[in-house]
């Protein structure tokens, strides 16, 4: 009933909003302005996102973030495909955090697969944004290219060939039908002439543009699915890159932070002497839920926080536990009603629980703010911008326009830095209102790693009927979260009878995005539990997944092309088990098979691990590669050791001592990725790598140990 | 009172306390901002740099121990005509960084590797490579360590099949 209701309530708001989305530009004033930042005399602006300069460079600006996807360069593929551009004359450039540059391109995307019911795994709180048509500059939901990239670079580089075209037409006084393009050129090969693209941008640019221009097919492609180097890497391997951490101005004082242990907790009350007594600590600032000690450098900082005793409250939360929360979910999930029993057949009932895990960027939070006679200038690494600059001018008591914000490289985000829940934000306004120096605020990674925003802690019952036939009769399950799951809770296998029933728990946390968000979890209980379906009618878990999925679907194709590239069903060494997973995320279907054993310490040791991916078309399959491999380490390395608890209502864990990531020693030491182009609509790629990754850990152990691993993390628990 | 050493082949005085840590003196003091605070406790190696021809995490190293001793930090790998460190070469050519925040850590790592041992097996990669990357890069990592040492890279990138 409650997805009903959403799904009735955003498609009322999409049909209000029509007009808003009915065109992939901004509209004309935005734009303009955003022309007018950006675009100087003698350059041509087509719409924002491309400019083209008089020496034949080309500009792109990309509205959403490379935080290490390649989506830049990938963005300037597709530009330079539509545009028939000369690749050696492109560079991205991150587009500014004004309205004019707002993503309308996943505003389209995301509305699009609203309206049509296709809103798997966007968040609640997205799904609001988008439906309220607020202009949001957001990276996340692994849209990128298929929504920034299809939406607005290559129906921008379309449109302005079609313009650039049509002003050579008029200048050479020929037929705009008898011109082509190629390397930044409008040629017309009769008369042996040709026109450069910078001679014809700036006039170009002023005709109308095309609002829904042709798009080239595959079969034309030159950029699209080549691997060009990325832009961003060499300032990444000579220390040249600048970070949020990295800011450093002219009189720039240094602060650190200690916040109330529980969420919710405030602070009561500090004596600020210890601090200040600290050589070169120069301020003690007391915000509602934090205190702030503001030095020359971070050490002293650091020295002069460690020197206070600040008294917080715990906000009414003093008695939660992780223990706690499981209980609690675990009951609600008993009020869930019972599977019927298959006559003749089997009943199989489970239950699985996920921790709340931390997304543990390898940059810890860090901004710069300076409030100067009723401005503010700040600079920092956000998931989104735009809303990053409003968030700041509300923190500061100011307008919009008088917040200049500077997005900076971002060490990690995963989920962990969209603004909405960055209370570094709030802080680093309200401190730098208190100071006259710019000041950097930077949070320790004690402070990073206990005040998260987690993925949420799930508990899950999970029921399912096996006719006489062996096959999937009815499948229920019962989950507790905070936060709805049950798109990410579904299973790409056809069963008569499926449900799966969300009962809202509500911690003391955010119920924050994590990469492939709920994918995560829900991928864990559902491809394991279907493994140990398999298993309880005496089929191979392979073989059993293939009978539950449709014919000629993208699914089995999938599963199979993984199945035979794993060499699936061959023998492996006495202790070595073979394990398979099959999930989809954000429109891009994966299906992975892990071969693992135990250490001698218990923990799994994963030896190899095969992924294919059918993600539709692929913009840069090097950097497609690197993202899914990505994706698939960080899966393990979440399955094995990962997991945040609560005790007192407080986060235990403070750093990498007690909150271990896999180390390279430990990432499978041979790992395989391969793409299917099935001819699908495009999907993402920044986060389905994930999700298989827990399961076919887990079912992989189950063969090599006959241990079922049913919580995560998996640890030792699979040692007899 | 200031503590001298050599910076990237440079004399440099740290004015600080001698108990501030080497990493904030390089970052702050010297504006050497390529190495990276990571976990301030010498678990993530975001902070590696060399002393003395050593690697070592400056989140943990006083100021007090570096006097009269000789840093490398990430800046200080180019050759003088500002020729990439063979390493640095190697993380272009195999596409190395995702997010890029631990990879100067992970260079200073390698590079202090494979000063040790010309042709690093597949064992002392893995023992020598503990710094940690949440991107995800470790196949990349240690591809490139095998190219930067004229190894044939069992190419794990191979596998990956394009587009078509």
């Amino acid at each position: 009933m409650g997805v009903k209701r959403r799904n009735f309530l955003i498609g009322a708001a999409v049909v209000a909003g029509a007009g808003v989305f009915g065109s992939i530009w901004a509209d004309g004033s935005a734009r303009s302005k955003a022309i007018a930042a950006t675009v100087k005399p003698g350059e041509g602006g087509f719409n924002a996102w491309i400019k083209i300069a008089p020496d034949d460079t080309v500009t792109v600006y990309s509205p959403t973030i490379d935080f290490g996807q390649g989506s830049h360069t990938a963005l300037a593929q597709m530009a330079a495909e539509e545009l028939d551009a000369d690749w050696t004359k492109i560079r991205v450039e991150q587009a500014p955090p004004i309205p004019g540059f707002a993503n309308s391109g996943l505003v389209r995307g995301f509305v699009g697969e609203l309206s049509q019911g296709l809103s798997r795994h966007l968040p609640q709180s997205l799904a609001s944004l988008v439906a309220r048509s607020v202009p949001i500059q957001l990276t996340g939901g692994s849209s990128s290219i298929r929504f920034a990239g299809q939406n607005l670079m290559r129906k921008t580089g379309a449109a302005a060939r079609l313009a650039l075209i049509a002003e050579a037409a008029e200048r050479l006084a020929v037929p705009a039908a008898e011109l082509t393009t190629a390397y930044s050129k409008v040629i017309h090969a009769k008369s042996a002439r040709s026109l450069r693209y910078g001679e014809l941008a700036a006039a170009a640019a002023g005709r109308s543009l095309e609002a829904d221009p042709p798009l080239k097919a595959e079969k034309d492609f030159r950029h699209i699915g080549q691997s060009p180097a990325r832009f961003d890497i060499p300032g990444k391997v000579d220390g040249t890159a600048q970070f949020g951490m990295d800011v450093a101005l002219p009189e720039m004082r240094v602060a650190t932070v200690m916040m109330a242990p529980v969420r919710d907790g405030k602070l009561l009350s500090v004596d600020e002497k210890p601090a200040l007594a600290v050589p070169g600590v120069e301020r003690v600032i007391k915000l509602d839920e934090a205190v702030v000690v503001v030095a020359k450098g971070y050490w002293q900082a650091s020295k002069g926080l460690a020197a206070l005793s600040p008294q917080f409250s715990d906000g009414g939360h003093g008695a939660l536990s992780s223990a706690s929360i499981f209980a609690a979910q675990d009951k609600l999930n008993a009020e869930g009603k019972a599977l019927a029993q298959p006559a003749g057949g089997k009943f199989v009932t489970a239950d699985y629980k996920a921790p709340f895990l931390h997304q543990a960027m390898m940059e810890p939070f860090a901004m710069t703010a300076h409030y100067k006679n009723g401005k503010l200038e700040a600079w920092g690494g956000l998931q989104d911008p735009l809303a990053t600059r409003g968030q700041l001018a509300k923190a500061a008591g100011i307008d919009s326009e008088d917040v200049t914000f500077h997005q900076m490289i971002m060490g990690g985000g995963f989920g962990r830095r969209f603004p909405q829940y960055c209370q570094i934000v709030e802080q680093v306004a309200a401190v730098a209102k208190q100071v006259p120096w710019p000041v950097k605020l930077i949070w320790s990674r004690e402070q990073e790693v206990s005040h998260g925003a987690y993925r949420p802690q799930v508990a899950i019952r999970l029921q399912a009927g096996l006719g006489a036939d062996g096959r999937l009769a009815a499948w229920a399950s019962d989950y507790a979260q905070d936060g709805d799951a049950r798109s990410d809770a579904t299973v790409p296998y056809a069963i008569p009878s499926f449900e799966a029933r969300h009962h809202k728990y509500i911690s003391n946390q955010v119920d924050a995005y994590f990469r492939s968000v709920n994918s995560s979890q829900h991928g864990f209980f559902n491809e394991s539990f279907i493994d140990e379906l398999a298993h309880a009618a005496g089929k191979d878990p392979y073989q059993f997944r293939r009978e539950h999925l449709p014919a000629g679907g993208r699914h089995l194709k999938v599963l199979d092309e993984a199945a035979r590239l794993a060499r699936w069903g061959t023998p492996l060494p006495q202790g070595t088990g073979r394990g398979i997973a099959l999930t989809e995320n954000f429109g891009t279907i994966v299906a992975e098979v892990i071969e693992a054993r135990l250490r001698d310490d218990g923990y799994p040791q994963v030896l190899k691990a095969t992924a294919v991916v059918d993600c539709g078309m692929v913009v840069n399959p090097r950097n497609a590669e690197a993202q899914i491999m990505g994706g698939l380490i960080m899966g393990l390395s979440t399955a094995i050791g990962e997991e945040i608890t609560l005790d007192k209502g407080a986060v235990v864990q403070t750093n990498f001592g007690d909150y271990p990531l896999l180390r390279l020693a430990e990432a499978p030491p041979e790992i395989s990725v391969h793409f299917i182009n099935s001819g699908a609509k495009i999907g993402g790629l920044g986060e389905p790598g994930l999700p298989p990754a827990a399961p076919a850990l887990a079912n992989a152990l189950f063969v090599a140990t006959g241990k079922r691993v049913r919580q995560l993390p998996i640890r030792d628990q699979a040692k007899a | 009172m200031a503590i001298t050493a050599t910076v990237n082949g440079k004399p440099a005085e740290f004015t600080g306390e001698p108990d501030t840590p080497l990493l904030w003196a390089l970052r702050e003091e010297l504006g050497l901002t390529g190495t990276k605070f990571g976990c301030g406790i010498a678990a993530c190696g975001a902070c590696s740099v060399h002393v003395g021809g050593e690697v070592v995490r400056s989140c943990s190293l006083p100021i007090s121990e570096v006097a009269g001793k000789a840093v490398t930090t990430i800046e200080g790998l180019k050759a003088a005509d500002g020729t990439l460190h063979a390493v640095q070469q190697a993380w272009i050519d195999i596409q190395v960084p995702q997010c890029g925040y631990c990879q100067s850590g992970q260079i200073m790592a390698a590079v202090a590797l494979i000063k040790q041992s010309a042709k690093p097996s597949h064992a002392q990669i893995d023992e020598a490579m503990t710094n940690l990357c949440r991107c995800g890069t470790y196949p990349r990592i240690r591809e490139a360590i095998l190219k930067a040492t004229g190894q044939a890279a069992e190419k794990s990138a191979a596998a990956a099949t394009g587009a078509a």
